[in-house]
């Protein structure tokens, strides 16, 4: 690949990128969050195209319009994303693209006998081909991704994280698989946040960052620190709010968790929060950062363990109890278009819904002091609009995420939840919401904040709350929250490794 | 799980609508003053297998998490055609026949090209189509009237052998020569696919708008059988609505009676069929009760509810409710 470049909008996802697969190596791809993997891989795959640049396959170029394309090629992509399709057999899946056929049909014998060999050939005989993937668990449905892209017969095999839902047993087979197939003369290219998996497996090393390939190296030749600096390696852009000094008051937690578990998703999760603290959720995209934020807001069931408030122990079964006057909590959330928003009404519309009860008696709405309501936030917020009654559809990315946080505001909320509220809005709007989050605090919120921008927890939080596979596994706290810290607890290294990069 | 329970799983929900209408039936029967003979066999197939063939096109469209509410109305085209076209000498019918199939294949295209190219919702752009084929079909047949070729069209109403009635073989060709064909080649897997995820499907570089525009076509194409089967019934064309109406809400009450997912991806054309049947059957029952035909409405109704509540159970062991909407 040669001079890539990707745009969404106005953010660069790809700058000038640039990689070299060998046939017969295993090529890992290492970087942040954000970094440009998945848009690289994307690209690769047929799914994107580029905004400039070239591909070459054994020196011709090539240009693929859609996925199909990439896989004639030769290139099957396991993604993170799983691409099975849910009512469909496992045998169905692992065929899809190209199934066997006898005059013009699909030869049902011959394509359980395919099915079966690539399930073997993956490791995942266990597997039975008529099985709905539906009912599959996520770590079979990985195995059937894996099996599903060795039955094309690919001659370069692109691997996105897909070990992350795996047990560690089939890891160690899938590693096998993989060995052998490299001893096959296929070209993998593995991209994984698990340093130790790239360490056993990788011939070479890429490291991406904002877009770019930063190094490449052979595998061995750099220490996990030496790692760790080049995906980082950036300054600080952003300007946050200083954090004020705060003494241990006798006051009970506003929010406290004990023993807080879900199936096998959130495991052991102890914490609190004090009013007028921000406290961050880490580590790596997909350890249970939303689970943990949906589960206290009363989304998800089966639940385990105990929520206090103030102390005192709370039920909270539904989003409509957790912000209830008693509890008082707000969750703002992940995807403002589909959890946030209804993007075709209007400002004022999505703005009152989450105060109807405050500003309505016996069902009327009481149009001026809903009125009064909006205006205020609207300038508490410094929301562009040009008026009320325009559709949030209308509005940026960051405006639309404004209003999102308003409509949470107008109930003055006591605990506050954040998803990833930054995500994909400009440098200008993060800051006025950085800002905005220690006013809350300081007017005495409780705050709990996951993001995947580690500079954000670094200047926002108090405290940072590191997750690992559904566990917080470790605790950061002022001056202690680094972004070595940061990237080396949520990659889950050693802590020698961690005493070395400090 | 052993190799049959796989079986069963998969056919779980088709075996359902033959159990519900095996049941309906045997109770229809049981309880008809002339009992099982070939007579009421033959009428009761004669009236089931015009929901039959539009509830097969219904399906063909439900599979790809479409909805085509123009099936009833091509189904009172093609009558209203078929009522000028397929008469006179063998060759004439013969080639009027092709005339009528070929029109219910255009109005399935079209509506495919529509939907897939013009990206407008199914639900919208099919009442737009079929609001315009019953235009068509009111001009050709202001007034109910036509005739068909009465040899063709006794001989497939009638019996084979004094026995089997002639519509259930055409209906069981019709499966064999567009269903099975259909079901297992790439393009219905494809279908079946991009009702079930239409991402997932991009992802894995299947043709989806092949299947889409195959499912459409081939619906209308149903449908003008279905449409052909209405004129060999009555000797005549009519351009109803309250029937069009109904048959395209009827062939969504088979649909799902027959185990079709209305989110698409599952079910088969074979449930649909038995859906029809059965869903025709509940409404026969009142007959051979005596009850008022008044009730049937009302009966209907309370029975498709209670079988299609059966397929909501699975809600309850959500533990994410945002699934619920999902």
């Amino acid at each position: 690949m040669e001079g890539i470049s990707k745009r969404y909008g106005g953010v660069r996802a790809l700058e000038k990128a640039e990689l070299v697969v060998e046939a017969g190596r295993i090529h890992a791809i290492l970087g942040e969050n954000g970094a440009g993997k998945s848009t690289l891989i994307k690209v690769m795959a047929g799914v994107v195209s580029p905004d400039e640049g070239r591909m070459l396959l054994d020196g011709k170029e090539v240009r693929f319009a859609a996925p199909a394309d990439a896989r004639a090629a030769g290139i099957a992509c396991i993604f993170q994303e799983l691409s099975l399709v849910p009512d469909l057999s496992v045998a169905d899946n692992i065929a899809i693209a190209d199934p066997p056929r006898r005059f013009g049909l699909i030869d049902r014998r011959a394509q359980r006998l395919l099915a079966e060999e690539a399930l073997a050939r993956a490791g995942a005989g266990d597997i039975h081909p008529r099985a709905l993937v539906r009912d599959l668990p996520l770590s079979r449905r990985q195995m059937v991704e894996i099996a599903k892209a060795l039955a094309s017969r690919p001659r370069i095999l692109i691997l996105d994280e897909a070990t992350s839902a795996l047990t560690a047993a089939d890891v160690a087979k899938v590693f096998a698989v993989l060995k052998r197939l490299r001893a096959e003369g296929l070209a993998l290219l593995y991209i994984s946040h698990r340093m130790h998996e790239i360490a056993e497996l990788a011939d070479e090393c890429t490291v991406f960052r904002n877009g770019r390939n930063v190094e490449s190296y052979k595998a061995g030749t750099r220490t996990d620190a030496e790692v760790v600096q080049m995906m980082i390696g950036r300054e600080y852009s952003n300007v946050f709010p200083p954090k004020p000094q705060r003494s241990d008051d006798a006051a009970p937690p506003m929010l406290e968790c004990r023993e807080l578990g879900w199936g096998g998703r959130l495991r052991d999760i102890n914490f609190s929060v004090r009013a007028g603290e921000v406290v961050g959720l880490g580590g790596l995209d997909g350890q249970g950062q939303r689970d943990l934020l949906l589960a206290l807001f009363g989304v998800l069931r089966g639940t385990t363990g105990e929520v206090l408030v103030d102390g005192r122990p709370a039920t909270i079964a539904s989003p409509a109890q957790a912000r209830s006057a008693k509890v008082g909590m707000a969750l703002i959330p992940e995807d403002r278009k589909t959890e946030g928003l209804m993007l075709p009404m209007t400002v004022r519309e999505n703005l009152s819904f989450a105060v109807l009860d405050r500003v309505s008696m016996a069902g009327i709405i009481d149009r001026e002091a809903e009125e009064r309501l909006i205006d205020e936030m609207v300038q508490l917020l410094a929301i562009k609009t040009a008026g009320i009654d325009v559709p949030v559809g209308a509005l940026s990315g960051g405006n639309q995420q404004k209003v999102v946080i308003a409509k949470w505001l107008m109930r003055k909320p006591r605990i506050i939840l954040l998803n990833d509220p930054t995500r994909g809005i400009d440098v200008g709007t993060k800051q006025e919401i950085y800002q905005l989050l220690r006013r809350l605090a300081d007017a005495g919120a409780a705050i709990l904040f996951y993001s995947t921008d580690y500079d954000e927890l670094i200047g926002c939080c108090d405290r940072v709350l590191v997750l690992y596979d559904g566990r917080i596994v470790r605790e950061l706290e002022g001056s202690g929250i680094t972004e070595h810290a940061l990237i080396s607890s949520a990659l889950n290294v050693e802590a020698e490794t961690r005493g070395a990069a400090a | 799980m052993s190799e049959w329970r796989y079986w069963l799983a998969e056919q779980r929900a088709t075996l359902m609508a033959v159990g519900i209408f095996a049941l309906m039936f045997l109770i229809y029967v049981a309880n008809h003053p002339a009992g099982l003979t070939a007579n009421v066999v033959q009428t009761a197939s004669n009236k089931g297998v015009l929901l039959a063939f539009v509830a097969m096109a219904q399906t063909l469209v439900v599979i790809t998490a479409g909805i085509d509410l123009s099936v009833g109305m091509i189904f009172i085209l093609t009558n209203c055609l078929a009522s000028w076209l397929v008469v006179g000498t063998a060759m004439e019918t013969t080639l009027g026949l092709f005339a009528v199939l070929g029109t219910g294949l255009a109005c399935g295209a079209l509506n495919g090209a529509i939907v897939i190219f013009g990206r407008l919702q199914p639900i919208v752009a099919t009442i737009a189509t079929g609001a315009i084929y019953f235009g068509l079909a009111l001009l050709l047949r202001p007034f109910p009237g036509g005739s068909v070729n009465e040899g063709l069209a006794d001989a497939l109403t009638g019996r084979l052998f004094g026995l089997i009635p002639a519509s259930l073989v055409v209906l069981a060709a019709v499966v064999l020569v567009v269903w099975v064909p259909f079901s297992r080649s790439l393009t219905g897997r494809t279908a079946y696919a991009s009702g079930s995820s239409e991402v997932a499907a991009y992802m894995s570089g299947v043709p989806i708008r092949r299947a889409k525009f195959a499912a459409y076509t081939l619906a209308g194409l149903l449908a003008s059988i279905g449409g052909l089967f209405l004129t060999f019934f009555t000797y005549t064309g009519e351009a109803a609505l309250a029937s069009g109406n109904a048959y395209t809400l009827f062939s969504i009450a088979a649909v799902v009676l027959g185990g079709v997912s209305l989110f698409g991806g599952k079910g088969s054309v074979i449930g649909a069929i038995f859906g029809a049947l059965a869903f025709r059957t509940i409404g026969d029952l009142l007959f051979v009760f005596d009850l008022e035909p008044l009730w049937q409405p009302l009966f209907q109704g309370v029975v498709l509810l209670v079988a299609v509540s059966l397929g909501a159970f699975a809600l309850f062991r959500v533990k994410n409710r945002l699934e619920w909407f999902g």
